[in-house]
């Protein structure tokens, strides 16, 4: 370790890890609330606040341990880091645990990990090391993106499989929207959006009866008035009887009354709105979207490629993430397992966006650098 | 250190965008979440409070299951169960009691029920008691506004409306475990699933796709509307390829007696009737049983809950010397016109195995010795053939191992040879032990299934198939899901002459004068078959009355047969389990009401026959020759010729 730079210290950016912290604390208080109703009634024994704060512990470390380290030389591993992620991903149908119908996790012992999580923010790096290195950055023609598109296919396929409709969504989302920022031709896009467009119809017709429903219901929970789209309706209750000043910390019924699904966990910000209504709902989606441009504005002043590039993608994961979160619970999006960063319960998720929110943090903290 | 690349201006240009999507897509979400909880707050608030939706659920109906005509034989009933929601209910305790002061003290403590169900979410439904009579119905329906969150529920109810009918095969229904929620996806607390027999086995068939319905309801429970609805897809129906008729007959022909019949369709497989007695009342299972219940028919050492059909295993006893005498013909250590001088007993090594005539037989030839059952020809069979040929032919048979029956834990058998003795107890093995095997004693063990199938062995010309029960499953609609087809395990490979002879043998056993099976001949219909009396214990002494022994030292009473003989449809099995009488004194009567209705025969024709001028032979093809040797043999009266085992004196 070279010497100190007594102006990193200078330039550590508090606002982001401040936000951050908010959040945390906002998810921990709501997982308890979201939990303790069936600590009670014998649900579960084990306080998931507690293993949540210890998540966000070991995410703190993750956080600190990227920073000290200069992202320019993190460049050089980047893709070790991605090759190793894939084959978590490609272990876990191997040896991996069976929850909620997908087999997503890779148990190992005290913790289990799920892959598919740590892979968003390695698949962002690596892209970015990509584009740095690219000599087409700002013009990129399709030519050029093929390594890009081939490091997204190969996770999207695996996660594909397992089934995790959401995060592949999300994957596909957070990779284009690095491809966008690196310049890939608005003609690209076009012809890509032109191909789906053609290939949906044909893929449909060669899908099973059962296989279409399946897809139908995922696009209109109302389809699936016993699974997805009953979900739905009650976290939608919960979020719209919250009204204005919300019903209380602690004090929400449908939560208490366990009608709401996954309530820790991807449904989580219904618990939050009927406690806190409208009033809360706007606070906390007015921290992220702090976040957001906070991450963008970092984006926008790094002084290399690959700063910029990881900063916008790891906003990316975030922005689109809470969106698309957001989005499901109050009933405008399909039910996609997509949890809320930074506030679900969920190990994998919460030490991976810290150490994202680590990368912008140092990303930030050398733009003096040079 | 990679050399500093510049950010190119593109970026700049492109980061626009982004923070415009970035604004209008948050300012969504907020105009979203301003109309949930702004705009129609007051419906949400109310929703949540008052008017709830909730999800009931409609349980698939169970598909039925028909015997081989389409007569019922498992069947559904509607059955009314109360039902409560605790969270509508608001004073749960006070509600319980109005309940046990209507309902009185018979339908148990309702509190226990709610206790045990307390760990559940509050507004999913517990029954408190199922299939209400018609009188309590009316009680809660009239005391209705005193019992908020209490609703009477009509659902499917399984019904075995023939009682302990095939029992073991059928099999019941139970709730489902914790372990068997883990197991297999898809189950919830208190559905039900299949626990044995065909219920288990062919339960994904069975079992159809629960529907459901959002329904709002006001604060005490009472349904408001139907938002939307999810029709239930009923299981399918199981076509069976038992008969009704005949399996209720054998059942009544087993009344007095534990133990099995198993009839077959020597031509394909398929099962026609299975019993097993003690048997029990798949009905006790579909309302849930009692704790009192289960141990009682857990700890009952006749062991109602087993079938014996399929784990049953005894020793065959002379019934074996079917398959004694059909390796014996074809390794050729014998032929039709070899005679064995039997002069009641065979002394080998230092001791005396004896024929359970005492004053022997004579000079037989294999025929006559199958007729008579006569133990010393197979203890010089046995000897000549040696303990692994035995083993290797009871193998082709399909002795020895599980026949694959979908039911569970079917036993196999043993059939010991060298080998399985060397791994089984570590020593050689003895030649005086081939003599107790070859007369279907000593180790060998055999369940009535496998000697049913056997006996269709022998009967279709040596074609082994896989016994099934299942003929068909089919939709609601009549359309076939799937269809079962008769499944070839092997053919022994026997020469036909060797089974002509076997098949010609066991005709004469039933009809001849000096048979051992005469108790099962009929009018007009030639039936072939083959007693045995197995030893149950060691304990010697006279076989004519065991009436004085402990249940468990009586010999097993075996009849294995089928019929037609010239061209076989049906193979049969009795077992009589510690009957104390002979094969032919306590099952042959028992397989002879199972023919007689088999072949449309009223039954006091086929009593009234018994050692009269029955059926005789007309194909005949060593007859003349084999038969003048035995016809100075005086037959003894009381027509219960049969008898056999070893009785290895210890002297």
């Amino acid at each position: 370790m070279r010497q100190f730079d007594r102006r990193l210290a200078y330039h550590f950016d508090g606002l982001l890890l401040v936000l951050t912290l908010l959040i945390i604390g906002g998810g921990l208080a709501t997982i308890f609330s979201a939990t303790e109703a069936r600590v009670h009634t014998g649900f579960t024994n084990n306080p998931l606040v507690l293993r949540q704060a210890f998540y966000a512990g070991v995410g703190f470390l993750g956080m600190i341990a990227v920073v000290l380290v200069d992202y320019r030389r993190l460049e050089r591993y980047a893709y070790v880091v991605y090759a190793v992620t894939l084959l978590l991903v490609l272990a876990v149908p191997l040896v991996g645990t069976v929850g909620g119908g997908a087999r997503r996790w890779i148990d190992l012992g005290p913790v289990s990990i799920q892959p598919s999580e740590l892979i968003k923010v390695s698949l962002v790096v690596a892209l970015a090391r990509y584009f740095h290195r690219s000599q087409a950055t700002g013009d990129v023609r399709l030519v050029d993106a093929l390594p890009a598109f081939v490091l997204l296919v190969v996770p999207g396929a695996l996660i594909l499989a397992q089934p995790d409709l959401g995060t592949v969504g999300v994957i596909a989302l957070v990779a284009f929207s690095v491809l966008f920022y690196a310049g890939l031709r608005l003609r690209v896009f076009v012809m890509l959006a032109a191909v789906a467009a053609l290939a949906v119809p044909l893929l449909w017709g060669h899908l099973k009866p059962y296989q279409q429903q399946r897809v139908q219901t995922f696009l209109s929970p109302e389809m699936d008035p016993l699974g997805a789209g009953y979900h739905v309706i009650q976290s939608k209750i919960a979020i719209g009887s919250g009204e204005f000043w919300g019903k209380g910390y602690l004090h929400g019924t449908q939560n208490k009354l366990n009608f709401i699904p996954e309530q820790h966990t991807d449904f989580i910000f219904s618990v939050f709105a009927e406690e806190w209504g409208f009033v809360g709902a706007l606070v906390l989606l007015g921290l992220y979207a702090a976040l957001v441009l906070r991450g963008l504005a970092v984006a926008h002043r790094s002084k290399d490629r690959f700063g910029a590039l990881v900063a916008f993608g790891v906003v990316s994961i975030f922005f689109w993430q809470v969106v698309i979160n957001v989005g499901m619970t109050s009933g405008i999006l399909p039910v996609v397992g997509i949890t809320l960063p930074f506030f679900s319960y969920g190990g994998s998720s919460l030490t991976t966006m810290m150490i994202a929110v680590g990368l912008m943090i140092n990303v930030n903290m050398r733009r003096f650098l040079f | 250190m990679t050399s500093r690349r510049e950010v190119p201006n593109e970026f700049r240009r492109r980061f626009g965008f982004a923070l415009a999507l970035v604004v209008a897509l948050f300012s969504l979400t907020v105009v979203r979440l301003w109309h949930l909880q702004v705009s129609a707050g007051d419906e949400y608030r109310s929703l949540s409070e008052h008017n709830r939706i909730r999800l009931k659920r409609v349980r698939a109906t169970r598909g039925t299951i028909l015997d081989r005509n389409g007569d019922i034989v498992v069947d559904n009933r509607p059955s009314f169960d109360l039902v409560l929601v605790p969270e509508d209910a608001h004073d749960v305790p006070a509600t319980i009691a109005v309940l046990t002061r209507l309902l009185g003290p018979e339908v148990g403590d309702l509190s226990a029920v709610v206790a045990a169900a307390r760990n559940r979410p509050a507004f999913e439904d517990v029954v408190l008691v199922r299939d209400l009579d018609w009188e309590r119905i009316v009680k809660i329906e009239t005391h209705q506004f005193e019992l908020p969150g209490v609703s009477v529920q009509v659902g499917p109810r399984r019904t075995y409306p023939f009682g302990q009918m095939a029992a073991h095969l059928l099999g019941y229904v139970g709730e489902v475990s914790q372990q068997e929620r883990e197991q297999r996806r898809g189950y919830r607390l208190g559905d039900l699933i299949g626990k044995a027999g065909a219920e288990r086995y062919w339960e994904d068939y069975l079992r159809g796709v629960d529907g459901g319905q959002q329904v709002e309801v006001d604060s005490v429970g009472r349904k408001l509307r139907v938002l939307s609805e999810v029709d239930e897809t009923p299981g399918n129906s199981l076509v069976l390829t038992i008969d009704r008729d005949l399996q209720q007959t054998a059942e009544a022909a087993m009344e007095g007696h534990d133990g099995s019949i198993v009839a077959l369709d020597a031509r394909t497989g398929e099962i026609l009737a299975m019993v097993s007695r003690p048997a029990f009342d798949p009905n006790v299972f579909a309302r849930g049983i009692r704790l009192s219940e289960w141990k009682a028919l857990v700890d009952d050492r006749k062991r109602p809950l087993n079938s014996k059909a399929v784990q049953g295993t005894y020793p065959p006893g002379s019934t074996y010397k079917v398959v004694m005498a059909a390796a014996a013909l074809e390794e050729g250590v014998i032929t039709p016109f070899t005679t064995i001088f039997c002069g009641g007993g065979l002394f080998f090594g230092n001791r005396t195995f004896r024929c359970w005539r005492p004053q022997g037989h004579g000079a037989v030839n294999v025929h006559e010795a199958l007729v008579r059952s006569c133990d010393v020809f197979f203890y010089q069979v046995g000897q000549r053939l040696g303990v692994d040929t035995i083993a290797e032919y009871s193998h082709r048979f399909g002795l020895g191992a599980p026949t694959g029956i979908t039911l569970e834990h079917e036993s196999g058998g043993i059939i010991p040879s060298s080998a399985w003795k060397r791994q089984r107890f570590g020593e050689p093995w003895y030649p005086g032990e081939t003599l107790s095997i070859s007369i279907g004693q000593g180790y060998v063990t055999t369940t009535p299934l496998q000697m049913a199938s056997v006996m269709a062995t022998v009967a279709n010309g040596g074609i082994v198939y896989k016994p099934r029960f299942v003929k068909r499953v089919e939709r609601t609609d009549g359309a076939a899901v799937l269809e079962e087809q008769p499944e070839v395990v092997r053919d022994v490979g026997f020469k036909k002459s060797t089974l002509l002879q076997i098949r010609d043998a066991l005709s004469d056993v039933v009809n001849s004068k000096r048979g051992t099976g005469s108790n099962a001949k009929l009018p007009g219909i030639e039936v072939g078959g083959k007693t045995g009396t197995a030893q149950a214990s060691r304990a010697g002494g006279d076989k004519t009355s065991q009436k004085g022994w402990s249940r468990e030292k009586r010999d097993h009473a075996w009849f294995i047969a089928f019929a037609p003989v010239d061209n076989p449809e049906i193979a049969l099995v009795v077992l009589a389990e510690h009957s104390g009488q002979h094969g032919g004194t306590a099952a042959a009567p028992i397989a002879r009401k199972v023919f007689a209705r088999y072949f449309g025969i009223p039954d006091e024709d086929a009593a009234a026959l018994k050692r009269t001028a029955g059926f005789v032979p007309l194909h005949d093809q060593y007859g003349a020759a084999i038969r003048l040797s035995a016809l100075n043999e005086p037959y003894p009266d009381g027509g219960d010729a049969d008898a056999d085992g070893d009785t290895h004196g210890r002297n």
